[in-house]
């Protein structure tokens, strides 16, 4: 069952926004192509959502399995040396970025 | 920042009664694992920059994460700890770019943690709901180094990826704490309790607890939560306390003068005893959180919570509880210190060697707060019953408890190599009665009823005795000699 054709579930605005949160910049071509691709999604996902599914359980993942668990045994480090010759810049055994300021968010 | 101007730091609790303090405490703790959450390479504390590190923690392109069956079971052991409900639990990406966490995101538990629903009890019986406690990674250490003084250099920063990945326990309790001494009380019970059940090693120092705190206030009554702020950077209980009484001070001065309270994250400076604003609620993140699709669903079984249920330790609550039954007559915040220095056991175990409550007690208070060292149960037990006996004066035994400390032994060979033998009466009774020929004039004062000469005699009998003779003996003889 579909909701009205033509109805909007999301917004140019919207979609610019969640861009801007990715850091992507978008044209404005772009942007109208995309915003299209994601409303067919959330119309396919409002079809899901019509359906009654009481009687099924919860999907949380993908595949059929949980509980995967690793032994807590140290392994092998990286090379600090070797890791630091392909970073951009470096200095004192560390990674140099660009500054920032304050706390991370 | 006229608000602040307006506020002295340093203040005492707000003392109108008219307002209440509500605080709410996120506690961010590192698990004390060997390995990362989600790889091999080693959860340690401090070494070289970037010498922990493997391509899962550096977020390299193809590395996939795994995730480490102990800090799941440490995890468990802490929510247990917690009265929680142990559920089934998914992990979520927290997306945000800051160079910290080199992927870009963060692992972390969102809308299904594996903890919920628990309580922890402070010492005064009250208890504080726990909303959740939940797993996540630790991220990388950025240090910022200046430009040089010069305006238009900005400098950079320098990023240490040891950290990142180690797996921290975020436990958020319910705004349930009303006041500074509250929230001092609740961490420091956490904390205990983080270290009890093995979960972390509880260094604020170090970084490994780590408190975020929610103040707000509101009319004392008031069943409305007023608007809060969150205050990063407490590093230690004191601190905590210290921001916590600020904050509420600011936010009251700013309510009674006709204010409003910005909803906002400030940052509590050590130096300057105040909160600064960080960043108000509308720049708050979006962290478009999602399922991470490389971590499958984490379902515990009931055999394996049960198995760690079963081999849990004894909590410090249940432990105050069986210090106090051992020494009844003892006041409940030295009960409460006793267990929080680990010496309950000791306290115990000396109790149960024939020691009086109430001196061994004092010892570990007063005497122990480094440590107890050597000191062996019995020979702490053997010490107050010479004490007791009157052959020890307090000042003696907490010499000869400061040796039995540093190298063990027993407390009868450590008083004799102080040359603390208890005095022979006859030879204390003659000392008084020379000290009283000798002082005819304060003496005949003395048994007139001048008090301050008690004072005078006895101090004449510790210099000649060189403090071997018991105060309380010599008070007595001089009385007894009065008539």
């Amino acid at each position: 069952m579909r909701f009205g054709m033509g109805q909007q579930r999301i917004t140019r605005a919207e979609c610019a926004h969640v861009a801007a949160l990715a850091r992507l910049e978008l044209t404005d071509e772009e942007l109208d192509r995309f915003t299209g691709q994601l409303d067919e999604l959330l119309d396919h996902v409002a079809e899901v959502e019509a359906l009654d599914l009481e009687a099924l359980p919860p999907t949380m993942h993908a595949l059929p399995i949980a509980n995967l668990l690793r032994p807590d045994t140290p392994g092998e480090v990286l090379d600090r040396g070797e890791v630091l010759a392909q970073a951009p810049f470096a200095e004192e055994g560390q990674f140099r970025v660009p500054p920032v300021l304050g706390e991370a968010p | 920042m006229s608000d602040e101007a307006q506020t002295i730091p340093g203040l005492g609790a707000p003392d109108d009664t008219e307002w209440e303090t509500v605080v709410g405490l996120e506690v961010h703790a590192e698990l004390a694992t060997a390995t990362k959450l989600f790889s091999a390479s080693p959860n340690r504390f401090g070494g070289e920059p970037n010498t922990h590190i493997d391509p899962v923690s550096l977020g390299l392109p193809g590395s996939l994460p795994v995730l480490n069956e102990k800090a799941v079971e440490l995890a468990i052991r802490v929510g247990l700890a917690l009265n929680c409900r142990i559920q089934p639990s998914v992990f979520a990406r927290k997306n945000y770019f800051y160079p910290d966490m080199p992927k870009d995101f963060q692992i972390s538990q969102y809308d299904q943690p594996i903890n919920v629903d628990g309580w922890l009890e402070l010492p005064s019986g009250k208890r504080v709901g726990i909303e959740r406690a939940h797993l996540e990674e630790d991220t990388g250490k950025t240090v910022h180094i200046g430009g040089g003084g010069r305006i238009h250099e900005a400098g950079y920063s320098l990023v240490d990826y040891n950290r990142a990945g180690v797996p921290l326990i975020e436990i958020v309790g319910h705004p349930e704490l009303r006041s500074a001494e509250e929230a001092r009380q609740y961490v420091s019970e956490l904390r205990s309790i983080l270290v009890a059940v093995g979960a972390s090693d509880g260094k604020m120092e170090e970084g490994s607890l780590r408190v975020d705190c929610n103040v707000s206030v509101r009319p004392t009554g008031s069943d409305r939560l007023g608007t809060r702020c969150e205050i990063k950077n407490v590093n230690s209980l004191r601190s905590l306390g210290r921001a916590v009484e600020y904050e509420a001070r600011r936010q009251i001065d700013l309510l009674t003068s006709g204010q409003a309270i910005e909803q906002q994250t400030r940052h509590w400076n050590e130096d300057d005893g105040r909160t600064h604003a960080l960043r108000s609620k509308e720049e708050d993140y979006d962290y478009r959180y999602f399922p991470e699709p490389d971590l499958l669903p984490l379902n515990p079984s009931t055999e394996w919570v049960e198995q760690i249920r079963h081999a849990l330790p004894s909590l410090p609550r249940d432990r105050r509880l069986g210090l106090a039954e051992a020494a009844p007559s003892v006041d409940v915040d030295h009960i409460a210190l006793a267990v929080e220095r680990s010496m309950d056991e000791l306290a115990l175990a000396a109790i149960s060697g024939g020691g009086a409550p109430e001196r061994v007690m004092t010892h570990i208070v007063q005497n122990l707060a480094d440590g107890s060292g050597e000191l062996a149960p019995e020979s702490l037990a053997e010490l107050v019953g010479m004490e007791e006996a009157g052959d020890l004066t307090a000042t003696q035994a907490k010499k000869v408890l400061a040796v039995l400390v540093e190298g063990g032994g027993s407390p009868q060979d450590a008083a004799q190599t102080l040359g603390f033998e208890a005095m022979d009466t006859g030879e204390l009774e003659s000392l008084v009665d020379s000290l009283i020929a000798e002082h005819a004039e304060e003496w005949s004062r003395f048994c007139d009823g001048d008090a301050k000469l008690t004072g005078f005699f006895v101090g004449q009998v510790m210099k000649a005795t060189k403090g071997r003779a018991d105060g309380k003996a010599v008070t007595q003889l001089l009385n007894s000699r009065r008539g």
